[in-house]
């Protein structure tokens, strides 16, 4: 049987991991190389880098340290932020990651992912979307760090990027990232329900039961968390053996 | 030295990087003649089916690898690397393979999630020296949308996934090997199954 994924997300800035609370208040946390070895380590099933870094110098740094990171890890990751073209996704696929995420460059420009899915095939692209709940009552898109509302809804941008081609969606809640209250659930079920490709939940993960009932109740593949892990808050042996007493299975 | 063969195609490194933890002595290479006097050949594989044949057809790598099969040299398909050595595969068309297994590359049907994405139990079908220190039931991680089917050889069936169907994990004949997952991605049991590989073809 499949398991569902424990996926650690590390933001880097500079070479370092560091966590924002809904997107702001950036803070050092450590280096992203050790981090992930201790995660691989500890038994987590993936890890996500997300390089929000701007210049391209800093995007070399990262490369390096995408590249360090697959030497010492012998699980699949991600790469995100700032990925424009098919040359980004080029380049950091030959340093090592097995997938790459795509999040503003696909929303101004939906044909990357299907180019992307035909050279590297759907398996490696992954389409990551920032969504909140507007005064529309509806759940849109945001862009560029979570600052420009596309005014797209989240469930149509998921379904339309299944269907060009991306391999799996990350969906993040903007309002409850940071905040440890949980995932949004309706959220994340929504668009586990909308399309047929895996869905990683991301965003407001604090307590065990907030990954068993985002797994079980909104369906999702996958449970990504930052800090909780980061900060040693929720050891990932500890949330394996909780998700298996909750009848999740879950990799060991 | 085992030849790892470079098609411009996807990650390759974490490959090379697992056999060196594992000090089995690799390189990464387009060259034929390195390809022919290694002592085995590895093809990895993320990517498309049809840039991948044609990235191969374009560098001779083809021929290549239908001679140094017939010549016994042991050969190992990753993922996509896998998929190529079947007869055709229909992944957004219908393209030839390289032909070394007899059968095709089909998109998972659609009962399930596509791509079948993660870590999956295998279930051997046969004993194997493949599976030392490998107990049963060991996860290893998938990421794919095709899988073997067609008029495949049951025979060469040595470890499967379920996944709506039965997934074709491990295949074997003679000197030639596929695994569907990444064993380079599976921590301590893929690492196994690669030293495992290395002891085979040493």
């Amino acid at each position: 049987m499949l398991a569902k994924r424990i996926i650690p997300c590390l933001d880097v800035d500079k070479g370092r991991v560091v966590k924002g609370r809904k997107f702001q208040n950036i803070q050092d946390v450590a280096d992203p190389v050790d981090l992930a070895k201790r995660y691989n380590d500890a038994g987590a099933d993936e890890l996500v880098f997300y390089d929000i870094t701007a210049s391209n110098e800093e995007r070399n740094i990262f490369l390096d340290v995408v590249e360090q990171v697959a030497r010492e890890i012998s699980i699949p990751f991600s790469v995100g932020g700032g990925i424009r073209s098919i040359d980004d996704i080029n380049s950091v696929l030959r340093s090592g990651a097995e997938k790459v995420s795509v999040n503003s460059a696909a929303v101004n420009n939906p044909d990357l992912i299907k180019e992307a899915a035909l050279k590297f095939g759907s398996q490696c692209i992954v389409l990551s979307i920032d969504a909140k709940e507007t005064s529309t009552g509806r759940w849109e898109v945001f862009i560029n760090g979570g600052r420009k509302n596309t005014g797209i809804d989240a469930m149509d941008w998921a379904k339309r990027g299944e269907q060009l081609g991306a391999g799996e969606i990350v969906i993040n809640a903007i309002d409850t990232d940071g905040e440890k209250n949980g995932y949004n659930l309706e959220l994340t079920k929504a668009i586990a329900d909308a399309v047929n490709i895996p869905v990683v939940a991301s965003g407001g993960a604090g307590a065990l039961e907030h990954f068993s009932t985002v797994l079980k109740e909104a369906n999702a593949d996958a449970a990504l968390a930052a800090s909780v892990f980061h900060y040693g808050e929720i050891p990932i042996p500890e949330l394996k053996a909780f998700l298996v007493e909750e009848d999740i299975i879950v990799r060991r | 030295m085992i030849a790892i063969i470079d098609y411009d195609a996807g990650n390759i490194k974490s490959l090379q990087f697992a056999l060196d933890k594992l000090k089995i002595e690799s390189v990464l290479t387009k060259d034929l003649q390195t390809i022919r006097e290694a002592k085995a050949i590895i093809l990895p594989g993320v990517g498309a089916f049809k840039d991948a044949m044609d990235s191969l057809n374009k560098l001779g790598m083809t021929e290549v690898l239908r001679e140094e099969a017939a010549n016994g040299k042991p050969l190992l398909g990753i993922c996509l690397g896998m998929q190529l050595f079947y007869e055709t595969s229909y992944e957004d068309g219908e393209w030839q393979g390289i032909g070394l297994l007899k059968g095709s590359v089909n998109r998972i049907p659609d009962m399930v999630k596509v791509p079948h994405m993660g870590w999956n139990t295998l279930q051997k079908h046969k004993e194997s020296p493949l599976f030392d220190k490998i107990s049963d039931d060991s996860y290893v991680y998938f990421v794919h949308s095709y899988a073997i089917g067609g008029s495949y050889d049951s025979d060469t069936l040595v470890a499967s996934s379920e996944y709506g169907t039965t997934i074709p994990a491990i295949v074997q004949k003679g000197n030639v090997t596929g695994m569907q997952f990444h064993p380079e991605k599976s921590g301590e049991v893929g690492l196994q199954l690669l030293k495992n590989y290395g002891e085979l073809i040493s």
